[in-house]
């Protein structure tokens, strides 16, 4: 179980470095094609949205940038290499995933869950577990029940553990599946407010949204996916138009700005 | 912000040591005890002195009876031993079971890997083959785990998860399997055979020797050198295979590791002791209850307790019952049954249903 050579730590990038790229991907599942010709780049200093109906394959999307689904056609690649050329540790090093439901099997306590994310790191120089797993926790506001077991949380309280967990991995592309799905209004913005501090930091994220006015206010970039395809992709007030949402979503949707800020308002 | 990390470092240093530490002074006391106990009764003073008189140290007193410096060494010393490893690889096996399978219902016996290892073994027995010498029935019992692991993994696991309806409905069909094919060996056995099957299916250290300890410690030494270097990848799989394989896990390879180490403890702690069930499933248990269910200190600390229960399991089956020795499989069932039943309930309400 021991490598044979020591997994090599990331390269700083340049601020606008592709992190993440699919070029005319496609997405097989059984007989079927789920996702057809997608490309999508995700780059350093950016919050990438991904929206659009329910089943039009935003999660195999996710699925296909962290490297676990294989391309049917077109590339992948993640930090300049195929994503499934990289080895598992370095590729952990460079992209964090947040998947839609976490559950640990075990009575694991919220430190333990979220020191996990520090896994790939143990044995380099960048091991400094301590710091990066206090600073997630502190960001996803969930160091006041630090001592409690993952299973007696709320969904809520859960879903920003799994947050902690994937921020205190340190990789500079994050892959996040419906990371608000399960929270309040506040807690969103909070999510979302990590979110876009990490792409300020140089790091890139993408997410999975349904709540347009969420992706509207706080991603620099929306994809819309539909019938696994991606349709736009874009500024939010380009891309987020009534005739785009209404044939995606197939039923009449109003966009207005924002009274304060200008952003796109959704209104179904 | 250190205080952050405080909940788990308090666990680590005041619960994980002092366990262990604990774990291991009750296992060298019981041992002494188990060792001195019987018809023929040594003081556990003189049989510490014994046992280092016998491996080269003059330190303490020698037995003061005639035969029992001898006695020791021929009956006391290898059965204490094979309890010893017996105990710690079934409880280490069925730690590691339950991690891989993420459901602390897994067990050896329940499962039916011992079953499987037995039928190896038996197989071996029953076709008088020695190829290896002393290894033959250690190595056919690898064998015989090895299979029936595989097999359960492949059968009970469906989406990457394992329910425990299906694990436990796996473990009916495998168990009904093996006792079909272990039947069927006592059957055509020859009575010198068929006696020694019958003793496995109920579990016993009576057939404990020296070169029956030396034959499964290596198996079980590799299986616990495994166990320690996969600790921390098994706490991962805890996420699920998806979050582990994006923390890094080469989670194909740890499964392949898991179940070869899983084999070979099951195959040690079968080859020479027959069925032993529960000890698996009550002793690592236990102890996630006392340090919580970080791998590490958890399979540490199931390997000095299952060594621990047997150890007292087999001092009770011997010396119970005047002149006459329980099986100690009865002993573990009747006591890992209950117990058993307890957990399927609890984890029924917890989940709200067969989850």
């Amino acid at each position: 179980m021991i490598g044979l050579r020591r997994p090599r730590v990331p390269e700083p990038h340049e601020p606008g470095a592709v992190l993440a790229e699919a070029a005319g991907a496609d997405v097989a599942r059984g007989p079927r094609r789920v996702l057809h010709g997608v490309s999508l780049t995700v780059a350093a200093g950016e919050v990438v949205a991904v929206v659009g109906p329910n089943g039009a394959g935003k999660s195999t999307t996710v699925g296909l940038l962290s490297g676990d689904l294989p391309a049917a056609a077109g590339t992948v690649t993640v930090a300049g290499r195929p994503v499934r050329a990289w080895r598992p540790a370095e590729l952990a090093m460079r992209r964090a995933v947040l998947p839609q439901w976490t559950t640990v099997a075990f009575p694991f306590t919220v430190t333990q869950v979220v020191a996990m994310g520090r896994a790939p790191w143990a044995g380099t120089a960048l091991a400094d577990d301590e710091t990066a797993v206090a600073e997630a926790m502190a960001a996803t506001e969930v160091t006041g029940f630090a001592a409690r077991t993952f299973g007696t949380l709320s969904g809520g309280e859960r879903a920003r553990v799994a947050l902690a967990r994937v921020l205190a991995q340190r990789a500079p592309l994050l892959l996040l599946d419906e990371p608000t799905a399960a929270l309040d209004l506040r807690h969103q913005d909070l999510v979302m407010h990590v979110a876009t501090a990490h792409a300020r930091a140089g790091g890139a994220v993408l997410a999975v949204l349904h709540d347009l006015n969420l992706a509207a206010a706080h991603a620099d970039r929306v994809a819309v996916i539909a019938d696994g395809r991606l349709v736009a992709c874009g500024e939010p007030r380009s891309v987020l138009t009534p005739d785009l949402l209404t044939e995606v979503y197939h039923r009449e949707i109003e966009v207005v700005p924002h009274p304060r800020t200008g952003a796109p308002l959704v209104l179904p | 912000m250190t205080a952050v990390s405080l909940p788990a470092a308090r666990t680590r240093v005041w619960v994980g040591w002092p366990l262990l530490v604990l774990l291991a002074g009750s296992l060298v006391v019981m041992t002494l005890l188990a060792a001195g106990s019987g018809q023929l009764a040594v003081p556990p003073d003189e049989v510490l002195g014994s046992f280092l008189h016998g491996i080269g140290l003059d330190l303490g007193p020698m037995p003061s009876h005639p035969q029992g410096d001898s006695a020791l060494w021929a009956v006391r010393f290898p059965r204490v031993g094979l309890a010893v490893v017996v105990g710690a690889c079934l409880a280490v096996a069925g730690a590691m079971l339950q991690g891989v399978f993420g459901n602390p219902l897994a067990e050896p016996a329940v499962v039916g890997v011992s079953s499987g290892a037995a039928v190896g073994a038996c197989a071996v027995i029953v076709g008088g083959v020695s190829v290896l010498g002393n290894w033959t029935i250690a190595a056919a019992a690898f064998f015989g785990g090895l299979v029936t692991t595989v097999l359960v993994y492949a059968l009970a696991r469906s989406g990457g998860r394992t329910e425990v309806v299906t694990l436990v409905l796996t473990g009916i069909a495998v168990n009904a399997v093996a006792f079909g094919i272990i039947a069927f060996l006592t059957f055509v056995a020859d009575p010198g055979a068929r006696e020694q099957i019958v003793f496995w299916q109920l579990g016993s250290l009576n057939g404990a020797t020296g070169p029956a300890v030396g034959a499964v410690l290596p198996l079980a030494v590799a299986g616990m050198v495994i166990a320690a270097l996969v600790a921390r990848r098994l706490d991962l799989l805890a996420l699920g295979e998806g979050p582990a394989r994006h923390l890094g896990v080469n989670v194909e390879r740890l499964r392949l590791v898991v179940v070869l180490a899983v084999a070979m403890l099951v195959g040690s702690g079968v080859a020479f002791a027959g069925i032993v069930g529960f000890v698996g499933l009550v002793v690592p248990h236990l102890i996630r209850m006392i340090a919580g269910p970080a791998h590490g200190p958890l399979l540490a600390a199931s390997a000095l307790g299952g060594a621990l229960v047997l150890v007292s399991a087999d001092l009770l089956a011997r010396t119970a019952v005047e002149n006459a020795e329980l099986p100690l499989g009865m002993l573990t069932s009747l006591v890992g049954g209950p117990f058993f039943f307890w957990l399927l309930r609890r984890t029924r309400s917890r989940h709200g249903g067969w989850a």
